[in-house]
C-alpha cells in the first residue's frame, strides 16, 4: 500500500462523511441487538478477537443454535445477557463509505421507556422494529409516540423476522397499513418500511431475492441517503452561556455551544433576560480567532462592552429574540417511580438555567396507544402529559419544535436529585411575549429608604395553639410604636379572604403558602416588614417562600412548643375536635409538622413570656440593620 | 467540560497518560482557553507503568504549567502488591480502584473526568456520560440518570460524585484521527521502535525494568513494536508493527482486525470482569 496517498485520500473521505445518529427500538425479542450486531458484522467492523469471543459466547448464552448470535455483541450487561434483554441505551459506532452512524440501542421494556426517550433526544431517526409474526403492539405505538414528541421526523418500520412468515407480502403489508393508521396524527416527514430478518441479513445490508415484491431500498442503503438535515445553523442565533471565561482582569469571554444559527464578529447579540445589546468583538479559540461560527461549535465570544452576564444567561439575534417568560405549557414525559405533585417544587435545566419551577396545571394526559386526551391529577411512571409551568423566574427559551437545545428541559427532584421528567416546550403562556422587563425608578431599595427601614418577612411557623399569632402581634405592636411600617399577615385572617376557596388537603396547604409567598413578596417590594403567622408545616413549601421572597429578606421564625403544651393551651378548641374526628388533616395529629432545619430564630414559649420573646426579635432586626 | 468547572465545588480530571487522557486534556486546554483548566490533574501511578510514560507526564505538566497530583496507594505497596505475583486481578484492585476511590475521598473530589469510550468494551457501551456514583463510589447500572439532549442533571449530595466521559462517543479511530489532525503530543510507546520483549501466554510484555523475572524458558528479544493502549508494563501487550508515524498508525489503524483492549490482561482475567470492576468502583 502506498501509504501517504491512500491515508491522504482515507483522511479526506472521513472529513467529507455525514454523520447519521439513529436509535433502533421496538418490544423485547423483536431483534433489536441482532439488527445492530447483524449491521456491525456485515459493515466488518468487527475485530478478530470481538469476533472469536463471539463465537464462544454464542456457544454458551446464544439463542440462535449453531449460529453465531448477534445480539450478543450489543448486551452488554452481565444481567441483561441472562435475561436476554437489553437494560439500558447502548451506543454503538459503525460507519460505511459514505456515512458514518452513532446508533442507540434502547430498550423494549415499558419500564426502561425513559432510556428510549433519552435515545431519542440525540436521535434524527428512529428504527422501529416490529416482529412480523406479531404486528403492531402497544410497545410499537409508544416507541412511535415518543419519537414524535422527541422531535424525531424521520423513522424506518423495520418489519423483521420475514423469514418466520415466508416472506409473506400480505403479512407486511396489512402490519404497514395498521402502522399508517396510527402515524398519519404524528409529525413524521418521512417513513419507509422495509421487510427483513436480521438474523438472516435479509435487506439489511443488500436487497434480498427471497422478497422479489418489495421495490423499495435495503435498510444500510436508505440510512446512507436518508435526509435528515435539521439545518440548525439556520435558524436564529443562540449561545446559552456555560461559563464566563476570565483568565485575568483584562480578558472577559462567554463560553458555550452554539445551539442555533451562526455568528461574526462585528454582529450584534442580545442578552434575553435583561435585553442589552453589544457587538461581538472576537471569537476566540486556541487555534485563533475564528471568522465565524455556526451551530454545534463550541466557542468563546468576547463583546464590545461591559454587559452584565453570568451561566445561564442566553445571547441571541436582535431581531429574532427566544420568548422570555416565567410560564409555559410544554408537554411532560414523567420518568419517575414516584408520580408527579401539581404544586410541588421541582428544579427545571433548560440549557444552562437551573431554576425552581412547579406544574401549576395538568390539562390532560396522553393515551399513547389511541393518542387520545384524558384528564389527570397526576403523570406516573412513563406517562405523557401537557402541563403549564409556573416558574420563579424569567427564562429564555424557544418553542422545542423550533429548536431541542433550547426548547426541551429536564426535571430534578430537589430531594433526591434524580431526573424525574423530560419536557419539550410548546408555547409562552404571557400574553406579553414581546414585553421586557422594564427596569423601574422607583424600586423596592428606594420605598424602603422612605420608611427608614430594610424590608423583610418574619415567617412564623409552628404547631397550631404554640404561640405564633401571640407573638408576632406583639413584634408588630413594637415595630409600630417605633415608627416602622408593617403588615402582619395571619394564618385565620388570609383563609377568610384570599385563601377562602382553601381546604387542609396537602394539595391546599401548599396552595395557601404559596399565595401566602406571593403576597409577602408584594408588600416586601413595596417597602415593609411582612409578619405571617402560618403552621406551614411542610418544609419543601416553606422553602418555596424562601426563595420566592428571597434569601436576604427572609428569617423563618420555629415558634417551638411542644404538642403537650399546644393540646393543654387549645385556644380555638380544635384539638379537642380533632381528637374526636371532627376535624380532619390536623397538623400534629392525623397531618405531619416537620420542623425546620435551619429558622434563623428559634422560640422556646415555655422558656419565656411571648413579650420577652417578641422584645428578642425586636432586638435580632436591629441588630442585623433592618430598622435603619 | 464546562459545564462540569460551572457547576461543580472541586472537579478533577483523571489523567491516565494514555492516548485518550492525551485528547481529553488537549479538549480541556482549548475548552477553557485563554484560561487553564480551573481543575487539577490526577495520576493514579501504581508504581509499574512504563518510565517513558512517567517522563513524557512530567514533561507534560511542566510544558503545560498544570496543576499536577500524583497518588499511589502506600497501603497496597506496604503489603507488597505487585502484577506478578499477587496475581492482575488483585493488583488492579489495589493500585488501581482501591488507589483510586482513597485518593477521590482524600482530595474530597466531587466530579472526576475520565477518558473512557463507549466503543472499547461493551459494559461502556451503556455509561451515560455523566455518570452517578454513590458516597462509597459504586455505580448501578440498573438505575442511571437518563441524559436527555445536551442538558445533564449535575445535582448530588454531600459525599456522592459524579464521573463524567467527554470521550464517550469517540472511537479508537475517531482518538487517532484528531491526534494526527491537531498534532496532540503522544508517549513515544505507541510509535514502533526496537524494545526488549518477553513472549509470555501468547502476549508480548516489554521488560521495562529489573523488577520482571524470567520464567524457565523465556527469553528477551528485541523486536519491532509499538503499544496501542497503556498501563502497567507487565499486564499490557504489544504488537509487532512498523508505524513510526501517527501516519503509520492511523494507516494501520484502517486495516486493524484486533480490537485494542485485546492487548490488556485484566479484561479477559474473568467473565464480564470490566462490569464487575466498575460496579467496585473501577473507572
Amino acid at each position: 500500500m502506498n501509504a501517504p496517498t491512500d491515508l491522504q485520500k482515507f483522511l479526506a473521505a472521513q472529513e467529507k462523511k455525514s454523520l447519521l445518529r439513529f436509535l433502533t427500538c421496538g418490544s423485547v425479542d423483536d431483534g433489536k441487538s441482532t439488527l445492530i450486531g447483524r449491521l456491525l458484522y456485515d459493515t466488518k467492523l468487527l475485530f478478530e478477537d470481538t469476533l472469536a469471543s463471539l463465537e464462544k459466547d454464542s456457544k454458551k448464552f446464544g439463542t440462535t443454535g449453531e449460529d453465531i448470535d448477534f445480539a450478543l455483541l450489543v448486551d452488554g450487561l452481565e444481567a441483561e445477557r441472562e435475561q436476554g434483554i437489553t437494560i439500558d441505551v447502548a451506543y454503538r459506532f459503525f460507519a460505511t463509505d459514505k456515512r458514518k452512524f452513532i446508533v442507540a440501542d434502547t430498550p423494549g421494556h415499558e419500564q426502561y421507556t425513559r432510556n428510549m426517550a433519552t435515545g431519542a433526544s440525540n436521535s434524527d431517526l428512529a428504527v422501529i422494529l416490529i416482529d412480523a409474526r406479531k404486528g403492531v403492539l402497544t410497545q410499537t405505538r409508544r416507541h412511535a409516540y415518543i419519537a414524535s414528541l422527541l422531535g424525531i421526523r424521520h423513522i424506518v418500520l423495520a418489519v423483521n423476522k420475514i423469514d418466520l412468515v415466508d416472506y409473506s407480502q400480505a403479512v407486511f403489508d396489512k402490519i404497514v397499513s395498521d402502522f399508517h393508521v396510527f402515524s398519519a396524527r404524528l409529525n413524521f416527514v418521512s417513513q419507509v418500511a422495509i421487510p427483513l430478518s436480521a438474523r438472516f441479513g435479509i435487506n439489511v445490508i443488500e436487497k434480498s431475492k427471497e422478497t422479489p415484491w418489495y421495490t423499495g431500498p435495503a435498510l444500510l442503503s436508505h440510512l446512507e441517503v436518508v435526509d435528515v438535515d435539521t439545518a440548525l445553523a439556520d435558524k436564529p442565533f443562540r449561545l446559552p452561556v456555560q461559563w464566563v471565561n476570565r483568565p485575568d482582569l483584562d480578558f472577559r469571554g462567554f463560553s458555550g455551544t452554539i445551539a442555533g444559527g451562526r455568528i461574526k464578529p462585528g454582529e450584534v447579540v442580545a442578552v434575553a433576560k435583561s435585553g442589552k445589546t453589544s457587538k461581538v468583538t472576537r471569537i476566540v479559540t486556541m487555534d485563533g480567532d475564528l471568522p465565524e461560527a455556526v451551530a454545534g461549535d463550541a466557542v468563546t465570544l468576547t463583546l464590545a462592552d461591559e454587559v452584565d452576564i453570568s451561566r445561564g444567561d442566553v445571547l441571541a439575534d436582535p431581531q429574532a429574540r427566544p420568548i422570555l417568560s416565567d410560564q409555559f405549557a410544554a408537554h411532560l414525559l414523567w420518568m419517575a417511580d414516584e408520580e408527579l405533585l401539581p404544586g410541588r417544587q421541582y428544579l427545571l435545566k433548560l440549557g444552562t438555567a437551573t431554576v425552581p419551577a412547579q406544574v401549576s396545571a395538568l390539562k390532560h394526559k396522553v393515551d399513547v396507544n389511541s393518542l387520545d386526551h384524558h384528564a389527570a391529577a397526576t403523570l406516573a411512571l412513563n406517562e405523557v402529559g401537557y402541563v403549564n409551568f409556573a416558574l420563579t423566574q424569567a427564562l429564555a427559551f424557544d418553542a422545542y419544535r423550533d429548536n431541542r437545545d433550547t426548547g426541551g428541559f429536564i426535571l430534578i427532584d430537589r430531594f433526591t436529585n434524580a431526573t424525574v421528567g423530560a419536557g419539550m416546550i410548546d408555547f409562552s403562556l404571557m400574553r406579553a411575549t414581546n414585553v421586557h422587563w422594564q427596569a423601574l425608578d422607583v424600586d423596592k431599595a428606594a420605598r424602603a429608604r422612605l420608611k427608614g427601614q430594610k424590608p423583610v418577612v418574619l415567617w412564623f411557623t409552628g404547631l397550631s395553639g404554640s404561640g405564633k399569632s401571640t407573638i408576632a402581634n406583639l413584634v408588630e405592636k413594637a415595630l409600630a410604636a417605633e415608627g416602622k411600617h408593617t403588615y402582619l399577615l395571619d394564618g385565620d385572617n388570609v383563609r377568610h379572604g384570599l385563601n377562602k376557596d382553601l381546604g387542609f388537603t396537602d394539595a391546599d396547604r401548599v396552595e395557601n403558602i404559596r399565595r401566602v409567598g406571593e403576597a409577602a413578596k408584594l408588600f416586601v417590594d413595596a417597602g415593609l416588614i411582612v409578619l405571617t403567622a402560618f403552621i406551614s408545616p411542610f418544609r419543601s413549601e416553606r422553602r418555596m417562600a424562601r426563595e420566592l421572597v428571597g434569601e436576604s429578606e427572609f428569617l423563618e421564625v420555629f415558634v417551638d412548643t411542644p404538642i403537650e403544651v399546644c393540646m393543654q393551651r387549645d385556644p380555638k378548641g380544635l384539638y379537642e375536635k380533632a381528637k374526636a374526628g371532627k376535624i380532619r388533616n390536623f397538623t400534629g395529629i392525623d397531618s405531619p409538622y416537620e420542623e425546620p432545619e435551619r429558622a434563623e430564630m428559634i422560640v422556646k414559649t415555655v422558656a419565656a413570656t411571648p413579650e420577652a420573646h417578641a422584645q428578642a426579635i425586636v432586638k435580632h432586626l436591629r441588630d442585623k440593620g433592618y430598622l435603619g | 467540560m464546562r459545564e462540569v468547572a460551572a457547576e461543580f465545588a472541586n472537579p478533577v480530571m483523571l489523567y491516565s497518560v494514555g492516548k485518550d487522557s492525551a485528547v481529553m486534556l488537549h479538549l480541556a486546554m482549548k475548552a477553557f482557553y485563554p484560561s487553564k483548566p480551573p481543575f487539577p490533574l490526577m495520576h493514579v501511578n501504581t508504581t509499574w507503568k512504563f518510565q517513558e510514560m512517567i517522563k513524557f507526564r512530567d514533561d507534560t505538566v511542566k510544558r503545560l504549567g498544570l496543576n499536577f497530583i500524583e497518588y499511589i496507594n502506600q497501603d497496597g505497596i506496604k503489603r507488597g502488591i505487585n502484577p506478578f505475583d499477587s496475581g492482575s486481578s488483585l493488583h488492579t484492585q489495589v493500585m488501581k480502584t482501591e488507589a483510586l476511590k482513597q485518593a477521590l475521598d482524600k482530595y474530597g473530589f466531587d466530579a472526576a473526568f475520565g477518558g473512557a469510550r463507549r466503543d472499547e468494551e461493551k459494559s461502556r457501551a451503556k455509561e451515560r456520560i455523566f455518570s452517578f456514583r454513590t458516597a462509597s463510589h459504586a455505580w448501578d447500572p440498573k438505575n442511571q440518570r437518563p441524559e436527555l439532549w445536551r442538558v445533564y442533571n449535575t445535582r448530588i449530595a454531600k459525599g456522592e460524585s459524579i464521573r463524567v466521559f467527554p470521550l464517550s462517543n469517540w472511537t479508537e479511530l475517531d482518538i487517532w484521527q484528531y491526534i494526527l489532525a491537531e498534532n496532540i503530543p503522544i508517549v513515544p510507546l505507541y510509535f514502533a521502535k526496537k524494545r526488549p520483549v518477553v513472549e509470555r501466554a501468547g502476549t508480548l510484555i516489554m521488560k521495562d525494568d529489573d523488577r520482571m523475572k524470567l520464567l524457565p524458558g523465556e527469553k528477551v528479544e528485541e523486536k519491532l513494536v509499538r503499544f496501542r493502549t497503556l498501563g502497567c508494563y507487565p499486564l499490557t501487550g504489544a504488537i509487532e508493527s512498523e508505524a513510526d508515524t501517527l501516519e503509520g498508525i492511523v494507516t494501520e489503524m484502517f486495516t486493524a482486525r484486533t480490537s485494542e483492549r485485546q492487548g490488556r490482561l485484566i479484561d479477559s482475567d474473568e467473565k464480564a470482569s470490566m462490569e464487575k470492576k466498575k460496579k467496585e468502583g473501577y473507572f
